[in-house]
């Protein structure tokens, strides 16, 4: 049963998104390529290219890409609400009982507790697209790929906006491996 | 019913305009909400705001939450919530739709193979700002989190768990908050 698939993987990653953005890449990665293998690492980071260029969230990007991917246009229906459902029930709880949260120590704790397993997650998305474990749908294929990586690693050490950066890469790359095949 | 609408319009122009996602919303947010329709204090959002970042789930989608619940309650909360999201599902959809049909493209592909490896130095760009600060301990615990996802495979809701646990403990053990 796909929408169930579905909505389970997308209701865990909405209810453990912790830290935004791209924390969240770490776990969309594990569900959506590691346990379901719904896409390739590659196909992955085309969603976050994707969704660099688009506006809103990332979750919500590809959970209605990969739910139209896996199963059309209810497969991606079923995917963005339930990514949403847990922001709505825990933010409305948050809000309700704000003042008592607001100075509790051991909601604090969690909260920094989480701190560096985020910042570990986010690691980890990069990982797994640098060194996969399969070549198939690997984004790293020559010198190029390393050079653009390096690139874009100095660039946005610049504060160059990540939209430009994309641009210019999607234009590199048709320089380099597209413009070659004319020639030839 | 037109109340609703508003808060719908309102976190639809917030979710149709706002590129790269989290805190690049904050801005547009604040502007829309507190300067334009004067629906919540500035301080009130501001403490808000801190709470939405330590919940689960994308910022964007938190705020219109917590602002749309402030305002109308359960309903004010699901009309901002709607209008946040619908813009990037309709557009998402849409790419999805006709990316499958341009995809094996010669031009496509070639853009594709430049945007990958970018896309990998902008997930690691904020790490740096992230662990500033940071206790070398904290900073080690991180790494072995990589290593542990990337390496064997496993989901990173455990190691949030434990983290979560282990934070609890720490401020139970020692009465004070964690050292950054």
């Amino acid at each position: 049963m796909i929408y169930l698939q579905l909505f389970i993987s997308y209701l865990k990653i909405g209810f453990f998104g912790f830290g935004g953005g791209y924390a969240m890449l770490s776990l969309i990665q594990n569900e959506i390529v590691v346990q379901n293998g719904w896409l390739t690492n590659a196909e992955f980071a085309d969603i976050v290219a994707i969704s660099q260029m688009t506006p809103g969230p990332i979750a919500i990007n590809s959970a209605t890409y990969v739910g139209y991917s896996v199963a059309g246009f209810w497969g991606s229906v079923v995917a963005t609400i339930s990514v949403c459902m847990p922001a709505l029930t825990i933010m409305t709880l948050i809000t309700r009982f704000f003042l008592l949260l607001k100075d509790n120590h051991i909601f604090k704790g969690i909260i920094s507790g989480m701190r560096p397993i985020v910042i570990g997650m986010i690691v980890s998305a990069a990982l797994l697209l640098l060194f996969p474990s399969t070549q198939e749908g690997a984004s790293f294929i020559d010198a190029w790929s390393w050079g653009l990586f390096l690139g874009a690693c100095y660039l946005s050490y610049r504060k160059v906006n990540p939209i430009m950066l994309i641009v210019l890469s999607a234009l590199a790359g048709i320089a380099i491996y597209y413009l070659p095949t004319l020639i030839a | 019913m037109r109340r609703f609408a508003e808060l719908f319009f309102s976190f639809f122009k917030i979710g149709l305009f706002t590129f790269g996602g989290g805190y690049a919303m904050i801005p547009i947010i604040q502007r829309e909400v507190i300067d334009n329709r004067h629906w919540i204090e500035q301080q009130e959002f501001l403490d808000l705001l801190t709470l939405a970042q330590s919940a689960p789930g994308p910022i964007s989608l938190n705020t219109a939450v917590f602002v749309g619940y402030k305002m109308y309650g359960y309903r004010g909360a699901l009309s901002a919530l709607l209008g946040v999201i619908l813009p990037s599902f309709l557009i998402i959809l849409v790419v999805a739709i006709f990316f499958s049909q341009i995809r094996e493209n010669a031009i496509v592909d070639a853009a594709f193979k430049g945007m990958r490896p970018v896309v990998v130095a902008l997930i690691l760009a904020p790490i740096l700002g992230f662990t500033k600060g940071l206790h070398w301990t904290m900073i080690s615990v991180a790494a072995v989190v990589a290593f542990v996802i990337w390496h064997f495979g496993i989901s990173p809701i455990y190691l949030l768990l434990a983290g979560a646990v282990g934070g609890a403990l720490w401020v139970a053990a020692r009465g004070k908050e964690v050292k950054r």
